[in-house]
């Protein structure tokens, strides 16, 4: 099967605090790391002691059934919500306290479920505000057009057009981002995303809407993304050829609970997480 | 520089508008010296430069960062009776008689204390979310209109003499600010040329800054905050910088305003004026500056020339603003311009959208 020739085979780790890392990256700081993280909202807990820890070139899954709160574990660790319990480590900081912004300061980039472009700006432009802390000159040498300007100006053109190289989206630079196809939408968040130069990649279901030859392409590209830039990437997906084919630790959430951990194979034969997907067996029943 | 297709469009965009302002102010200034410029026209030359720059300068706020002000005339307001009292105290205390002078310093005077009053409500009321910014400004305009009201500045002996509430200045003083009889005896020193150069002024800055880094920053916030945020931009800091660009610009066209006349009075600046900017704004197109001058002066001089129908002033005024909605929205219309001016254009180019 193709699916197994292209799964990792990464061996994975337990450290000493039980969680599972890759082999490659334990003597790493881990480069999320998650501490009974819980978030309340009017007293139910839609995410409750979340524990999780990615190696720092780990391709990690999040996966669970319809509304077991996976992208609200995605606004926890990037702060669009502040957790009424525990902590989230990037890098070894503690993101307690912080905003969005500093979070993505210290190395988060994120796509969304429902994608967020800048729909009126081009795709070349989008990219740009990735770049925004990357590559900077201050107001007056823009409003003045300094040579500080026209230095930084370029260099960001230069390294827009190569980020979209990865995608071969340099040719649409200049289309209006909102006027893009659906995938291309996705990509170009994925693209916009990676030129912030994270060090923690979250792909909130990277490939819905996507037809299986697209996703196929997805997922190399994730593999290929990893390669290069040397990063950690966790994903949410429903697409479980994907999750199975590319990640390497895999993390199920049922009811805002981590039910299973572990690797693929692991996680396919658990049978709390079967029970999570399909329901329980009734007594009796083959 | 690499040149885009993007940015080609956007370099035509901006020596379009710089090429019609440039132009106009050619024409009017050898129709001044010819004499063939009627008088009434002539007398709205400063006002429709400061409308133009109102509007350039409220456009950056409404269209480029998406938040609503209501009180872009309190701008003004700050900035006319600063530029009053500044020309004033520089006349009666310094003796300074270069009117250049006097009206650089005021005009420069009259940008910076708006801005700082700016500053002041967009540091709180930026920071958060919703429709804040307009409720906080429409308050603002009528809060500046009601202290100007009773407001007394005198210069003598040397200095300026402040008083509030009620008028207890010593003897002998030159009034400049007369409660509600406003900013009074103001020499006129505006000119047109000041006028042009202050739109010039207003042109590089907002097109320069749309087009740079901090100018797509603020867009990104408009289009969406949250993944504006994701990517690292400070939406408060982005916000705060095109207002308070956008109230130091409103209080220099102020100033330019106040000093075109010999008197200002509160009452010039009412809510009536901020939501006349605001509709230059909207009929020019939100975001497009071109738009909003060529608005701003057609909507200043057409009430002029309607004169001559008092009767049916404001009717012809409302019909003409109906049809320019119509003309500028209807997709049909647009689309038949649109097929109009295509052999012009390249096949593939989507030129209208880029900005």
């Amino acid at each position: 099967m193709s699916q197994q020739k292209r799964r990792s085979g990464t061996k994975m780790v337990t450290l000493p605090s039980h969680s599972i890392v890759p082999e490659r990256d334990v003597n790493e700081i881990p480069v999320l790391e998650t501490r009974h993280l819980g978030i309340e909202f009017g007293g139910l807990k839609a995410v409750d002691d979340f524990n999780l820890t990615i190696g720092k070139t780990e391709i990690a899954g999040l996966i669970g059934p319809n509304g077991a709160g996976k992208t609200t574990v995605f606004n926890l660790i990037t702060k669009v919500y502040e957790p009424t319990t525990g902590a989230t480590l990037i890098n070894g900081h503690d993101l307690s306290g912080k905003s969005i912004t500093q979070a993505s300061k210290l190395g988060i980039a994120r796509t969304f479920q429902n994608i967020r472009l800048f729909d009126n700006m081009t795709v070349e432009e989008n990219v740009r505000i990735g770049l925004h802390n990357q590559i900077k000159y201050d107001m007056f040498s823009g409003m003045l057009r300094l040579p500080r300007y026209w230095i930084q100006e370029n260099r960001q053109h230069d390294k827009a057009l190569e980020l979209l190289h990865i995608f071969d989206m340099e040719k649409l630079a200049d289309e209006r981002a909102g006027s893009l196809p659906y995938g291309v939408q996705r990509r170009l968040e994925i693209v916009r995303a990676l030129a912030t130069n994270p060090k923690l990649l979250l792909l909130d279901e990277p490939a819905a809407g996507m037809n299986p030859r697209e996703t196929e392409e997805l997922m190399e590209n994730i593999a290929k993304i990893r390669d290069q830039f040397q990063i950690a990437i966790l994903l949410i997906e429903h697409d479980m050829n994907l999750v199975m084919g590319v990640c390497e630790g895999i993390c199920v959430l049922n009811f805002g609970r981590v039910i299973a951990k572990g690797t693929a194979d692991e996680i396919q034969a658990n049978p709390v997480v079967i029970e999570a997907y399909l329901g329980k067996k009734k007594e009796g029943q083959a | 520089m690499k040149m885009t297709k993007a940015k080609r469009v956007r370099l035509i965009y901006n020596i379009v508008t710089f090429a019609l302002v440039i132009g106009a102010f050619i024409i009017l200034q050898s129709m001044i010296a010819n004499k063939t410029i009627s008088r009434s026209l002539k007398g709205q030359l400063v006002p429709i430069c400061c409308w133009i720059v109102m509007a350039v300068s409220l456009n950056l706020v409404i269209g480029i960062s998406g938040e609503l002000s209501l009180g872009h005339a309190g701008f003004m307001s700050v900035g006319a009776y600063t530029g009053a009292v500044v020309s004033g105290a520089l006349l009666n205390i310094w003796d300074i008689q270069d009117t250049t002078l006097r009206l650089v310093i005021a005009i420069a005077a009259g940008g910076i204390l708006a801005g700082i009053v700016g500053a002041l409500i967009g540091i709180p009321v930026l920071r958060l979310r919703g429709d804040y910014l307009a409720i906080v400004t429409l308050a603002f305009g009528e809060i500046i209109r009601s202290l100007v009201n009773v407001l007394y500045i005198g210069a003598g002996d040397g200095k300026l003499h402040f008083s509030f509430l009620n008028k207890e200045l010593p003897e002998g003083v030159t009034m400049l600010v007369d409660g509600a009889k406003g900013a009074v005896k103001i020499k006129p020193i505006s000119t047109f040329a000041a006028g042009f150069i202050l739109i010039l002024i207003t042109l590089v800055v907002v097109l320069n800054l749309v087009n740079s880094r901090a100018g797509r920053a603020i867009k990104a916030c408009r289009d969406n905050r949250i993944a504006a945020e994701s990517m690292g931009v400070n939406v408060t800091k982005y916000k705060m910088m095109a207002f308070v660009t956008a109230a130091v610009l409103a209080g220099m066209a102020g100033a330019l305003y106040g000093l075109n006349s010999s008197t200002v009075v509160p009452t010039q600046f009412t809510f009536n004026q901020s939501i006349n900017v605001l509709v230059f704004v909207v009929l020019g197109g939100l975001g497009n500056v071109l738009g909003s001058i060529v608005s701003a002066t057609l909507l200043t001089v057409l009430p002029e020339v309607l004169r001559a129908f008092a009767d049916y002033r404001m009717l012809v005024y409302a019909v003409v603003l109906i049809l320019v909605m119509i003309f500028t929205n209807n997709p049909t219309i647009r689309a038949f311009v649109n097929r109009l001016i295509s052999p012009f254009r390249k096949k593939d180019s989507v030129g209208g959208e880029a900005r």
